[in-house]
């Protein structure tokens, strides 16, 4: 008797559980099937849930009319190379907060973690001042530098390194090796875990990064694609389907690293908090 | 040890022209940490800290970015206590937190329990509820702001096909601030719902076999095990998502741009608004610093709450 009620509950919980899952799964549909369908169809007064027809027309209007292959290198460019900057600068950085002692250290480090908690908008205008007296308005540069220092990527490698064996670093000091030989053959190799996860997440803040690119760039051509979006979403009568076919461009991306690496993902939000 | 023996036999041989080399080499030694950490206190320095300071600075001034910033004194602070589309905008922002924080951690709390059972597919239903973390916000309004489109949306589609009337979802300020919620739980879900998980695994399975055999039902079980035992996840996930909402920008942005009117105005929109569309630059930045100093208040208050409940037990 109990164990059938059990099941009876199980059965219920998943039942459920599959619902609200095709409930969030929709939108992501929505979005492929709205950039599929014709036009006609899109603005139809009838909605079926499945496109009539299917159709490339939404891609090659929106390919005709903007700068998207501009859009998709800025997009990549940033990213890339902001996750490269970032993420050797917060490893680095890391690893001298694990295992170096010096003076000033811990001033330092809260100091780090303090920028933690500065809103972006409430240094909205004073960084957007340095940047453009730096001369980096309107530039991928001006998008990537003043986001490169990430403090939640510093405080998470230093946690990881601590636990790196000090033996390990003195043993290959006393065979003569320099500092940033040992950083590079020794620590690193023992940080993949580490970096997997940085790497990830610093590629998908700057991929989706919008209120810092929004006030940076402002010439079109220099748009990423999450700002080429907004501008098409922003259209007084926006051609959704083409507004669906960008956001399914710039979603495709994150769904294959999502696809890939979701097991680092949910690691770095389970062990952090981090989003 | 025998590395040991071999470094000091090389030092004793080399002794006098070995010994300034030796002075820099330890100087050099102590200088190593700053020189690794100097990339970050670059960036930090220029882009954070000089900002902070900077933000604090143009607060007391009056400037439009052309020409002197002329100074106010606390002027811009006083018209913000007297700035009724302020108070509306952090009232918004109030409205927003409370109406997404606790039950977008409470659904998440659900769907951690649930899937924390062994149940057909559980790997794959716990990846649907998370994918939507890897979705920009953009993309995430963009799509919203499609299915609530008043006349060509699916969900307006769907309340005619049940036989109700349609919904003006984006242009009627009653419905556009629960709109925006709708849209951010589908995105804050599957994050209270990792953060939760971990926390339910780490709980030991003696705790529930001493309840067990106590006798504890199902729901006292989670009354006087669970939930108490959860409480750290509850206040990292209380605070974090208070601070995302008090700092949510971009689904604002492309959802509703913080209209109709200004009733999905957010604090963090109407900073934007005030700096970068009627470029009062002071006065955006006394609104960046009393928005820090409330959300350094809350996380305070959180803190202790915590630290609190966290000695109660």
């Amino acid at each position: 008797m109990k164990a059938r009620s059990t099941a009876q509950a199980t059965t219920a919980i998943w039942l459920g559980l599959v619902i609200g899952a095709l409930l969030m799964l929709f939108p992501i549909y929505w979005i492929a099937a709205t950039a599929v369908r014709p036009r006609t169809e899109i603005f139809d007064a009838v909605i079926s849930l499945v496109p009539a027809h299917v159709t490339w027309e939404n891609f090659i209007y929106l390919w005709r009319r903007q700068p998207l292959l501009a859009w998709m290198t800025n997009s990549l460019f940033i990213a890339i190379v902001g996750v490269f900057i970032t993420v050797f600068a917060n490893l680095l950085c890391g690893y001298t907060f694990a295992k170096f002692k010096f003076p000033g250290r811990n001033i330092l480090f809260f100091a780090i973690l303090g920028a933690l908690m500065i809103p972006i908008q409430v240094i909205l205008v004073p960084e957007f001042l340095i940047t453009a007296w730096l001369g980096l308005l309107n530039t991928p540069w001006g998008v990537i530098l003043p986001r490169a220092a990430e403090a939640f990527g510093i405080f998470m490698v230093r946690q990881f390194m601590v636990s790196i064996p000090d033996e390990l670093l003195e043993a290959a000091r006393l065979d003569g090796a320099g500092e940033f030989h040992i950083f590079t053959r020794i620590v690193l190799p023992l940080s993949r875990p580490i970096i997997a996860v940085l790497v990830i997440f610093t590629f998908m803040w700057r991929w989706n990064d919008f209120a810092w690119p929004l006030v940076v760039l402002t010439d079109h051509e220099q748009y990423t694609l999450p700002l080429g979006l907004n501008l098409l979403r922003g259209e007084v009568n926006p051609e959704w389907g083409q507004v669906m076919a960008l956001a399914l461009i710039g979603l495709a991306p994150m769904l294959i690293i999502f696809l890939l690496f979701q097991r680092y993902l949910v690691q770095g939000i389970a062990s952090t908090g981090l989003k | 040890m025998g590395g040991l023996m071999d470094g000091d036999a090389n030092h004793g041989k080399a002794a006098l022209p070995g010994h300034r080399a030796r002075r820099w080499a330890v100087q050099r030694q102590k200088l190593i940490p700053y020189v690794f950490i100097a990339p970050n206190i670059v960036l930090f320095t220029t882009f954070s800290f000089l900002p902070l300071i900077y933000a604090f600075y143009i607060s007391f001034h009056d400037w439009s970015l052309i020409g002197d910033p002329e100074w106010l004194g606390i002027h811009n602070y006083t018209r913000l206590v007297r700035d009724p589309l302020f108070w509306q905008s952090l009232r918004n922002t109030l409205v927003y937190a409370l109406s997404t924080v606790p039950t977008s951690m409470a659904i998440g709390l659900l769907l951690a329990m649930a899937l924390n059972r062994r149940l057909p597919g559980r790997t794959f239903i716990r990846s649907v509820y998370f994918l939507p973390l890897v979705v920009s916000a953009v993309a995430t309004g963009t799509i919203a702001a499609w299915m609530f489109n008043e006349n060509y949306g699916v969900i307006n589609a769907a309340l005619v096909q049940l036989g109700l009337g349609r919904i003006s979802w984006l242009s009627n300020p009653a419905w556009a601030l629960p709109s925006l919620a709708v849209a951010t739980l589908w995105v804050r879900v599957g994050f209270n719902m990792v953060v939760y998980l971990a926390a339910l695994q780490s709980i030991p399975a003696v705790y529930y076999e001493a309840a067990k055999i106590d006798g504890a039902s199902g729901l006292s079980q989670f009354r006087h095990v669970t939930f108490p035992l959860l409480a750290p996840a509850t206040f990292l996930l209380l605070i974090l998502n208070v601070i995302h909402s008090f700092q949510v920008f971009d689904l604002v942005y492309v959802m509703t741009g913080g209209g109709p009117g200004f009733s999905t105005t957010m604090v963090v929109q109407y900073i934007f608004k005030s700096a970068f569309v009627t470029s009062e630059m002071g006065y955006a930045s006394a609104m960046g610093v009393a928005l820090y100093l409330i959300i350094l208040v809350f996380t305070a208050i959180q803190w202790r709450a915590s630290r609190q409940s966290e000695s109660a037990l």
